[in-house]
């Protein structure tokens, strides 16, 4: 199964492991993984499911659109070029992911 | 850390005035008992742990569905482009790690409060009565019960075929039917009705909305707001009509006996429909907390602290009417807001005071609307705005206006332009302003144009 790893700011990390088509956001939702508030459910509109993607993970996700590299400049915490919003990132099969949350989503 | 104590659900000197019906089932008593599982209740359990609150927590609701989210309901998963597992708010594993026990099913009909102490006051504790009998003593008891789509009232109104749109069973019947019509009327050009009849439209319906008022969306947002979205929506196909006169719903004939075939509009015109959808706003669940005795005024009457007029029941969500949040706001100015932002916010204050701490709502409120391709955002509230900017940028598909009171901006309705949206929240957020002489040219990063707010009233 596809496996997310999530660290939070104080460096405590949770695997889970996700389902191929969920999000990353959804994943975390769901698990009660704290970090990601996701109040828009991801219709991103919020912002509020910013996450640092491991930099030599970053290439193997599919690109950002115009509304999420916009969005992801009004973050609680400034973003980073590593910065995604993770209901905008799709599991897949064999996913290994490792994310990192910010200290503060609003 | 759960605390089941039967014993005092039975204690004596209650006002409970007749035994439990016979055969009901008596539950434990809970630590606190949340009735509504939706966005506001599920907040409030999930920040209670956050906060330390060890007792026993349940959630109650009367859908048959494991707590979710509404918002897609009118959108993607009308759309099919979420499904209803993609809804779900937490996975049942984590109810159960969290000692937060989930009863769907379950409509609460009645609370029978014990009697007050020797002094007079009542440490909220009581009993909820389900509709089936069950009995659920509490300590403490939350209000989430939210509201319900105010229905339509007129002639032909319960034709089948005459539909709403608030709950996950009401879009489900909606979308067991979208192959049995062509022809769709919504009635409202309010945030659900349009988001509706985008959806509808974008699967190929043929869509009229009407709307009684002179605009659009008249309660939520400014003129040229409305004015844009109008536009916008007709340009794509969808008849809008405004300031539309309904006489009656016009039943079918023949083999459609029984359901909608159509409008009758004033004028006698009559708008083919076999499937009316009413978004005319939503009536807040009150009844329980008048049959209570809290005081009620378009919404359950609460403090700062998400508290009830009888000092220990809390009330959130939209349900709730709340002393106006916005930082610098008229003292003594409440407003009643139905969003997912003010469900989440005001869970959290609640959960606050249940634990003993004062804190008042904090934070932006926010909204937000997809309407096919225009994502509406709004930060603040326009509650007694004096004058507006408008940015446009046609090129682009941006559209934002920004909403000033007393020379201070306290809102924008931004459309397709989130930096502005990220912006005026950010600046609302720290108590900052964005003068509107320079708001106006949508080439400029509104970013860039923000002042301190005491800084720009002392004179230079
Ligand atoms: C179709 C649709 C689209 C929306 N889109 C957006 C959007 O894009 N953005 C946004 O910010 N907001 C949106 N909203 C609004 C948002 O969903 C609501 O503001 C939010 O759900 C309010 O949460 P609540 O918990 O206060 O109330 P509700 O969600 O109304 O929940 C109350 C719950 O209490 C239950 N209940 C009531 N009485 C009883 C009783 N006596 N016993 C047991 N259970 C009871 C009800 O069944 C319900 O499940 C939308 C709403 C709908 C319906
Ligand atoms: S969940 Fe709101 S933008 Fe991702």
């Amino acid at each position: 199964m596809p496996t997310i790893h999530y660290t939070d700011a104080a460096g405590e990390t949770r695997d889970i492991e996700a389902n191929v088509g969920d999000s990353v956001m959804e994943t975390a939702v769901r698990n009660g993984v704290p970090g990601i508030v996701a109040e828009c459910g991801g219709s991103l509109s919020c912002a509020t499911c910013h996450v640092f993607v491991r930099e030599d993970e970053l290439e193997q996700l599919p690109g950002m659109s115009e509304m999420e590299d916009e969005m992801l400049y009004g973050t609680a915490v400034d973003r980073e070029d590593c910065s995604r919003l993770s209901c905008q990132i799709k599991v897949t099969d064999g996913m290994e992911l490792h994310v990192t949350t910010p200290e503060t989503q609003v | 850390m759960s605390t089941h104590t039967p014993e005092r659900a039975e204690r004596s000197g209650t006002d409970v005035a007749a035994g439990p019906e016979a055969g009901a089932a008596t539950r434990p008593e809970t630590g606190l008992l949340i009735i509504g599982a939706s966005q506001a209740g599920v907040q409030l359990a999930i920040s209670l742990r956050g906060t330390g609150f060890d007792e026993h927590i349940t959630l109650l609701g009367e859908e048959d569905h494991r707590p979710y989210q509404r918002p897609a309901l009118s959108k993607e998963f009308l759309q099919d482009k979420v499904d209803k597992e993609n809804l779900i708010f937490r996975s049942q594993q984590y109810w159960d790690e969290h000692d937060i026990e989930l009863v769907k099913g379950a409509r609460i009909v009645r609370i029978e409060r014990h009697a007050p102490a020797e002094d007079g006051r009542r440490d909220g504790s009581g009993v909820a009565v389900a509709a089936d009998g069950t009995r659920y003593p509490y300590r403490r008891l939350a209000l989430a019960v939210g509201a319900r789509a105010r229905r339509l009232e007129l002639e032909g109104a319960e034709l089948d075929g005459v539909v709403y749109l608030r709950s996950a069973d009401d879009a489900l019947a909606l979308k067991a039917r979208l192959g049995d019509f062509r022809d769709v009327v919504v009635v409202g050009g309010g945030f659900i009705g349009l988001e509706a009849a985008c959806s509808l439209h974008g699967m190929g319906k043929h869509v009229t909305v009407l709307e009684h008022g002179p605009r659009l969306v008249g309660r939520a947002v400014g003129e040229d707001t409305s004015e844009y979205f109008l536009r916008s929506h007709r340009e794509r196909g969808i008849d809008i009509r405004l300031e539309a006169r309904m006489r009656r719903l016009v039943p079918g004939t023949g083999e459609r006996a029984g359901s909608v075939a159509g409008v009758e509009l004033e004028d006698g015109t009559v708008v083919d429909a076999q499937l009316v959808l009413v978004g005319i706003g939503v009536v807040p669940n009150t009844e329980l907390a008048e049959q209570m005795g809290l005081a009620v005024d378009n919404g359950i009457v609460v403090d700062r602290h998400a508290v009830a007029s009888d000092g220990t029941t809390v009330a959130v969500g939209d349900v709730a009417n709340m002393p106006n949040p916005l930082p610098g706001a008229p003292e003594g100015e409440r407003i009643r807001l139905e969003s997912v932002n003010n469900a989440i916010e005001h869970a959290k204050v609640a959960a606050y005071s249940l634990t003993g701490r004062q804190e008042e709502y904090a934070g932006i409120p926010w909204f937000w609307s997809n309407q096919a391709d225009l994502k509406l955002q709004i930060a603040g509230l326009t509650l007694g705005y004096d004058s507006t900017v408008v940015r446009r940028d046609d090129a682009k598909g941006r559209f934002s206006v920004l909403y000033y009171r007393g020379g201070q901006v306290i809102a924008a309705d931004c459309v397709n332009a989130p930096l502005d949206f990220m912006a005026v929240r950010a600046a609302l957020g720290k108590g900052q302003n964005i003068p509107a002489g320079a708001a106006a040219d949508p080439a400029v990063p509104l970013k860039t144009l923000v002042v301190d707010r005491t800084a720009q009233e002392v004179p230079a």
